[in-house]
């Protein structure tokens, strides 16, 4: 696909606003509708349409596969990471109640993290499944 | 009467969105046919909890000002996670098949049970 | 109303899948489950559930339906092989009964809406009114996914990380696997 014009364009306009609006969904979701889940997805998805016009190699060289699984880790360290600071300070597991003075503030530094957690598990096993299953097609 | 199949046809056409999806599973030997009617079927008991979350004159469970009354969130919270679960398990099955394809070079589940048998 | 959309989506659903189970070409069947996805999603945007319809416009639209291409891409086989004289009552017969079993099952379930349902008074009633005072997060959806059922998150999310792995150990081996008898390539 690499020789269509429009596609190449209209791609290049497009995947910035994508990967913007994944960031919005993941740090706003606690206000309007999103979360850790959809942001991955949708930032997954903008790598994903990137890889589709302008071929996997360059993709690849963006997100190489060895940081992806170091991401894919780091997101379940972080949330689980949460948790046990919460019980260091006092806390249940993943109580975040513990983590400030205040219980609500605490409250809404556990979701914004554990979120983040999850947006980054979700979007690196996301791309790392979609580029190990087109490494498959490229030989023969 | 009139009541009772409008409060449940809602549920009626997800079931048969199920049945179909079921019958996809069992009856056709290619295998990416096979998942996708799995795929079918897990969105049809996502739609089922989904549904069931509905309250009449409810509104999307993000509290605001002005709004009283709220869809369940809990099914929605459930499902929602369950989506990305279901994909992750379906790309686990299509990396099955993509190794099946390579060990017997076919997809359709007789000519597999055949060349088993000959073997 | 919203009646009317539900029902008039829900024949579409039912449509489409009817589609998916008969077409025989795989890439287009590919594409008619991007379009079942769609409208699940629509479905769900009726059903107040905003956070489900945007995961599953993402997911089911989007990752599924490039992973089922991509699929079809490298198995290199892109039509289904006709099975005539294969006898699939017994799948129709157990689809029947499963259908049947559910409708009856269903019969005496709380009526679609009904706000005095069990389901709405237990539990989730104390999300709506508490919900907001004890996390201060204004969405429901996030507050009981990472708050109150934090666990069940942290679990969900190791079971997308293991199926991530699992698929890198399929596929990131080299060595082909042998098996006897193997069907020769028609080309």
């Amino acid at each position: 696909m690499q020789d269509k014009l429009i596609l190449r364009v209209v791609a290049k306009w497009l995947i910035p606003v994508i990967i913007l609006f994944a960031f919005y969904v993941q740090f706003h979701g606690d206000y309007s509708p999103g979360g850790g889940f959809q942001a991955g997805v949708i930032f997954s998805s903008a790598f994903l349409l990137y890889s589709l016009v302008y071929g996997l190699e360059s993709a690849i060289k963006v997100l190489p596969d060895h940081w992806l699984k170091v991401a894919a880790c780091f997101g379940v360290l972080l949330y689980a990471g949460v948790g046990v600071v919460a019980m260091l300070m006092g806390g249940n597991f993943l109580d975040y109640s513990a983590l400030a003075s205040e219980p609500v503030a605490g409250q809404h530094i556990g979701i914004i993290l554990i979120e983040l957690g999850v947006g980054i598990t979700v979007g690196s096993v996301m791309l790392l499944i979609f580029f190990t299953f087109a490494r498959r097609v490229l030989p023969k | 009467m009139m009541d009772y199949i409008i409060g449940h046809i809602n549920y009626w056409l997800i079931i048969a969105v199920m049945m179909v999806g079921m019958f996809t599973l069992m009856s056709r030997t290619n295998m990416i046919k096979k998942l996708a009617g799995l795929s079918i079927f897990q969105t049809a008991v996502i739609l089922f909890y989904v549904s069931l979350g509905k309250v009449e004159d409810g509104t999307a469970p993000i509290v605001a000002e002005g709004f009283s009354t709220y869809s369940n969130p809990l099914p929605q919270v459930l499902m929602l996670t369950a989506i990305v679960v279901g994909v992750a398990t379906t790309a686990v099955g299509f990396a099955l098949v993509i190794r099946i394809k390579e060990a017997y070079n076919t997809i359709e589940e007789d000519e597999i049970r055949e060349l088993d048998a000959k073997s | 109303m919203s009646l009317l959309v539900n029902i008039v989506l829900l024949s579409f659903l039912v449509i489409m899948a009817i589609a998916v189970l008969r077409i025989k070409n795989l890439l287009a069947m590919a594409m008619l489950f991007g379009l079942y996805s769609l409208l699940v999603a629509g479905l769900f945007v009726v059903l107040d559930a905003p956070d489900v319809a945007f995961t599953e416009a993402a997911v089911g639209t989007g990752i599924s339906t490039v992973l089922m291409l991509v699929t079809i891409a490298s198995v290199r086989d892109s039509h289904e092989v006709e099975n005539k004289g294969r006898n699939s009552s017994l799948a129709l017969l157990l689809s029947v009964v499963m259908g049947v079993a559910l409708m009856y099952g269903i019969h005496d379930i709380a009526e679609l809406g009904d706000p005095t349902a069990p389901a709405h008074t237990q539990v989730a009633a104390r999300f709506i009114e508490s919900g907001q005072a004890e996390t201060g997060v204004p969405n429901l959806v996030t507050a009981v996914l990472a708050s109150y059922r934090g666990f069940d998150t942290l679990g969900e999310v190791t079971v997308v990380l293991t199926a991530g792995l699992g698929i890198l150990l399929l596929l990131l081996r080299s060595e082909k696997p042998r098996v006897k008898g193997k069907k020769k390539d028609a080309g």
